[in-house]
């Protein structure tokens, strides 16, 4: 069995967090579907609210924390991430958006990663679509192309026996996916700084 | 090995005060720090290339020529020299001049800048920074080591039959070290042409400066210059020292607290924590800086930076007499006491240079001895003489 890195990013700023809950709730679903695959899956749950200073201060100086430094690599290295954020103002959390602007840009190429957000209602879910999904495009990383939002209707269970909620079928179908993609995969491991690093005759007649 | 002072030439206001030095008064204070370093028995004085406010040193070697007048000892250095945007050819007179001036107590440092702005400014293009970092430096060399250049390249207009002026004194071109902080194509640079690799660490934990240097040493000794610990290497570093601890956390807090390099971001603590920034007594930085070449391994030279943030200028003399005076003698006597003998305690200097070249049967040519080809001419004569100087007929040069 393959051990399988798992990194869920939440940007939730409550506690509880509604947002947490989304990111616990598809990282399960991965595990439990990454598992039937046959592999070994470690979750690791990074709040980002955790690192919150640590990330203005990177803005500032350049330079993460040692702290933030190992999230960054916890991330940069997963073998998948799970990212999700609360829609602030018709789109991702400053928070959630300053963690991505303080990562190389490289370093999320290739990146199987599975969206999800949360808002107070349904009207805003397209914001996935136009607006977090073109970010990680951006970054070269894979995204799923289920996305999964959930807004505070959403967690009244099963809502009537008739019409049953349809975000643990979603949260299951994404979880899938991820998984799907994951397992095809070899292990991708930390990213070594120098392994990209030309030698000089290259760099000569480049 | 060496210690020695940089200064990155920033004009902040003290917190104090709220009052800035003007131009003027900062470049005389830099010219006051630079001549009490060696006063203090400091080894090196390096300044940083700017150009842009609110940093005043854009000329560096019209100040490190003043200044090898005004002193004896003291190397003088650049942290860094801006290989990216200066054309290599004014660079390749400009230095050797300061070496002729200077009778070899000199050394340089290239980096590319960060200033994204002034590569345009220069005619220049930041995405650019590596490839020029590598051509520019090429050309250099050659200038310096090739009586007669000709050569073609991206970035600058081709060359025919051009000799740069003076020629390196003794034949042996300045010793060159190459900053960088992230890129390993910088340190790769460096070990390629068995230059000395400078990590200026003061925003980086020695986690990061570790590996850099690490790579650089492998390399270095991939090229065939020596062993991997017989490469040189040389780090940044920050204090503020007073008898007490207590007392220097106390005066310094302000400075770091509003300096736009750190201020408004991490603590002063946690600052300290991750990065060589000592603030505190002597002894902590005695302690705190003989550590290093446990993470790095045995290095030739340590630069302090301590006159930035608006410390004003009596403070940034008092901060190096303690330096010179308790905190150096006892670092460099650490330093020194496992150090293994075939590992040098310093950047080659220019008379070591001189024998071993010499020994080697490779000295360059000082002096040129050819006569005026280019003064008084026309285009006409010119492109005769191109060819005469180029050994070739019928080039069409010069119109």
């Amino acid at each position: 069995m393959t051990e399988r890195h798992i990194v869920a990013l939440s940007a939730g700023l409550g506690r509880p967090s509604s947002t947490r809950l989304l990111a616990d709730r598809l990282a399960e679903a991965t595990a439990t579907e990454l598992a039937d695959r046959g592999q070994r899956p470690e979750v690791r749950v990074v709040e980002l609210r955790d690192h919150a200073h640590d990330i203005v201060n990177a803005m500032l100086t350049g330079v993460p924390s040692p702290e933030l430094a190992e999230v960054i690599e916890a991330v940069t290295g997963a073998d998948a991430l799970i990212a999700v954020t609360p829609l602030f103002t018709t789109t991702y959390s400053g928070l959630f958006k300053s963690f991505v602007d303080v990562l190389d840009k490289d370093s999320l190429v290739g990146l199987p990663v599975l969206l999800g957000a949360t808002g107070g209602t349904a009207r805003h879910s397209l914001a996935l679509e136009y607006s977090i999904r073109p970010l990680f495009t951006y970054l070269r990383a894979d995204v799923a192309t289920t996305s999964v939002f959930a807004a505070t209707d959403d967690w009244a269970a099963g809502a009537t026996a008739d019409e049953p909620s349809p975000l643990p079928a979603r949260i299951r179908r994404a979880g899938a996916e991820l998984a799907t993609t994951v397992a095809a995969r070899g292990p991708r491991g930390p990213q070594d700084p120098f392994a990209g690093a030309p030698s000089f005759a290259d760099l000569l007649g480049g | 090995m060496q210690f020695g002072v940089f200064t990155v030439s920033d004009i902040t206001p003290d917190p104090h005060t709220g009052r800035a030095p003007d131009d003027t008064e900062r470049v005389r204070s830099i010219l006051t720090i630079a001549q009490h370093a060696e006063e203090v028995g400091l080894d090196v004085f390096a300044t940083g290339e700017h150009h842009n406010p609110p940093f005043v040193a854009s000329s560096p070697t019209t100040m490190l020529g003043y200044l090898a007048g005004r002193t004896k000892d003291i190397v003088l250095s650049t942290a860094t020299t801006l290989i990216t945007t200066n054309d290599p050819v004014r660079l390749a007179e400009e230095y050797a001049m300061l070496q002729v001036i200077s009778d070899g107590r000199m050394d340089l440092m290239m980096g590319r800048g960060n200033t994204g702005p002034v590569y345009p400014w220069f005619g220049q293009d930041v995405r650019q920074g590596i490839p020029l970092a590598i051509e520019n430096y090429a050309l250099l060399r050659r200038l310096w080591t090739e009586e007669v250049v000709d050569w073609e390249g991206k970035f600058r207009t081709p060359l025919q039959g051009f000799t740069s002026t003076p020629r390196p004194l003794d034949g042996i071109p300045p010793f060159v070290w190459h900053g960088s902080i992230r890129s390993p194509e910088i340190a790769e640079q460096a070990a390629y042409y068995g230059d000395g690799f400078f990590h200026n660490n003061i925003f980086w934990p020695m986690s990061h400066t570790k590996q850099m240097v690490q790579f650089y040493r492998q390399r270095f000794e991939y090229y065939g210059h020596g062993r991997a610990d017989q490469a040189i290497v040389g780090l940044g570093g920050q204090v503020f020292m007073r008898k007490n601890s207590q007392d220097a956390v106390d005066e310094f807090r302000p400075y770091f607290d509003n300096a736009p390099v750190y201020g408004h971001g991490p603590s002063l603590e946690d600052f300290s924590a991750q990065t060589p920034l000592t603030v505190g007594s002597p002894q902590q930085v005695i302690d705190r800086y003989a550590a290093m070449r446990h993470d790095v391994g045995h290095y030739q030279r340590q630069l302090f930076l301590i006159d930035h943030a608006g410390l004003p200028l009596k403070t940034v003399l008092e901060q190096l007499d303690i330096l010179g005076g308790e905190v150096v003698p006892v670092l460099r006597k650490e330093m020194e006491s496992d150090r293994p003998a075939d590992v040098p305690s310093g950047p080659p200097t220019h008379a070591e240079r001189l024998a071993k070249a010499r020994a080697a049967g490779a000295v360059h040519e000082q002096t040129v001895a050819a006569a005026d080809h280019w003064t008084g001419r026309t285009a006409e004569d010119d492109a005769a003489a191109a060819d005469a100087v180029a050994g070739r007929q019928g080039a069409a040069f010069g119109l």
